[in-house]
């Protein structure tokens, strides 16, 4: 009884987490070809394929790719943050409000994050809800060009993610000790450098969970610039999904995938660690 | 503080004011109506989308609460044993893979699955369920890990002390004092699956379009009143859904 019950979960993660896993690395490794699937394992004749993985490293398209979702990622996680350590104290100084203002931040995570990106569409569009405004206004007698940008793709990944932000600021403020912010100030400190100096130190893990949470699954974000982003927005989600779909290339979409985890291990190891340190 | 709350609510707010107005450009007022909330009941293919979704969503999320539940028990509560790093780390996985390569590595193994035994047959309503459930399972197992992990076993065995035997104790206190947390984590597998957009995209083929995965093209069209018209209905669901979570939360404080 005891074994089975982690033989099951274990036989089902194994099957349907390390295999697939598995088959992405091979993937990687393997040639194009035409037929259904379309690709020749290494064992089909040709060897190893070592193409796919030096051409990520060479062919500066795919090499902008990761570094641009690195760059969109880390702005993303970094506005997120600068958002939520306010909100995250705020909250866990709310009192008896505390409960219902973090309902409040959390309920947006549970309403469907394409009804918001479908929100921010109808709010930035050129016959949109803010360039109506505008003109309403008179301040504009042209409709400036907010949907499809860097700053709407942006816009959209800081509104879906900002509560996986918001929720460890908040955990480690709840476990601060009022009294030492106190004592500074007493002993003569600004409100200012007794945050700097007292607040900020005992909240550095928690900011870089929060950042980790955030940058970890924006680096591989699809819909998002897909939906709010300009064409041009060539992220290695997108890349993803185009070599895969479009150009039915199997081994560059998996050779893609290897190369996004081998940036973001280093990220999930550190996440992971300060996890297990909280 | 508050700009950030309004920052969060404001487009969901205004998304769902719109979805009453008659005009047909969407986010401009034009009179109270609910025409976009009838043509939408006369969309046979959102229709058909949503009640497909509605079922994945219900069979992954019952798979991903037995399984991470049976997960979550046993990384709580046995103690030491050889592979449970890896079971450990193999549930952990889903939750901080980047979507795209869940959702890749489970179509090129359901296509390998399909080469080398017949099954499963094409993609469809079937491999998203499998999909769902894998996702799931990693997110209920925690839910579950941490509640066994806060509560500690003395009521159990006082029972076992008083002479019920393991299977009783389980069944009259434990299962009981589980309940909460695995309905917590039926609910967290379920929302995951009616959002989901990625691994829907690849493990459905043209057989089984979601509603996250329709939705998503008419997203990718612009936008349409009859969007605003679904979206409300679909917040409404979801508060209905976090309340009825919040609820059983409360419970078991």
């Amino acid at each position: 009884m005891r074994f089975a019950l982690r033989l099951i979960p274990g036989f089902w993660l194994a099957l349907l987490v390390a295999a697939p896993l598995a088959l992405v690395g091979l993937m990687a490794l393997s040639w194009q070809a035409e037929g259904v699937p379309p690709y020749a394992p290494p064992w089909a004749g040709a060897g190893i394929n070592p193409d796919n993985l030096r051409l990520l490293a060479e062919d500066p398209y795919y090499r902008d790719a990761l570094l641009q979702s690195l760059a969109v990622a880390g702005a993303t996680a970094a506005l997120c943050l600068l958002l939520a350590v306010p909100m995250g104290i705020a909250i866990a100084r709310a009192g008896r409000w505390r409960e219902v203002l973090l309902a409040t931040v959390l309920l947006p995570f549970w309403t469907g994050f394409l009804i918001r990106i479908g929100a921010w569409i109808g709010l930035l569009r050129d016959e949109g809800w803010i360039n109506s405004l505008l003109r309403a206004l008179g301040w504009t007698d042209q409709p400036l060009p907010l949907l499809y940008t860097d700053g709407a793709m942006l816009l959209g990944m800081v509104h879906a993610y900002l509560p996986f932000a918001v929720l460890p600021v908040f955990a480690a403020a709840t476990r601060l000790d009022p009294l030492l912010e106190q004592a500074a100030e007493d002993l003569g400190a600004t409100p200012r450098r007794a945050f700097l100096s007292i607040t900020l130190p005992q909240l550095l893990p928690s900011l870089a969970a929060a950042f980790l949470l955030v940058f970890i699954p924006a680096a591989g974000e699809y819909v998002i610039p897909e939906l709010l982003g300009p064409p041009d927005a060539t992220l290695v989600g997108r890349v993803l999904f185009q070599e895969f779909f479009q150009s039915r290339d199997w081994p560059v979409a998996s050779a893609l995938a290897v190369a996004l985890l081998a940036l973001l291990i280093g990220p999930i190891i550190l996440f992971q660690r300060l996890g297990r340190a909280a | 503080m508050w700009a950030g709350i309004g920052f969060l609510w404001l487009p969901v707010i205004l998304l769902v004011g719109y979805a009453f107005s008659a005009d047909p450009v969407p986010f401009h007022w034009g009179g109270f109506s609910l025409r976009w909330f009838a043509a939408l009941a006369a969309n046979e293919r959102l229709l058909e989308a949503a009640w497909l979704s509605l079922r994945v969503a219900a069979g992954s999320a019952t798979l991903a609460m037995l399984l991470g539940g049976a997960t979550g028990w046993v990384l709580a509560r046995h103690g030491p044993f050889a592979g449970r790093a890896l079971l450990g780390g193999l549930a952990g996985a889903p939750l901080v893979l980047p979507e795209v390569v869940t959702g890749l590595s489970l179509l090129l193994f359901f296509v390998t699955l399909e080469g080398a035994t017949g099954w499963p047959a094409g993609r469809g309503a079937l491999t998203v369920l499998l999909a769902h459930a894998t996702l799931g399972t990693a997110y209920a197992a925690v839910v579950i890990q941490s509640r066994l992990a806060s509560r500690d076993r003395d009521l159990e065995e006082a029972a076992q002390d008083l002479g019920a035997s393991p299977a009783t104790a389980f069944v009259t206190i434990t299962l009981p004092l589980m309940a909460p947390a695995l309905a917590a984590g039926w609910l967290l597998a379920f929302t995951l699956s009616l959002d989901d957009v990625v691994l829907a995209s690849f493990t459905s083929g043209p057989a089984g379009t979601t509603l996250p995965v329709a939705l998503f093209s008419m997203l990718r069209l612009g936008m349409t009143p009859e969007v605003n018209a679904l979206a409300t209905l679909l917040l409404l669901a979801a508060g209905l859904a976090l309340a009825l979570l919040g609820l059983l939360l409360r419970r078991r404080a």
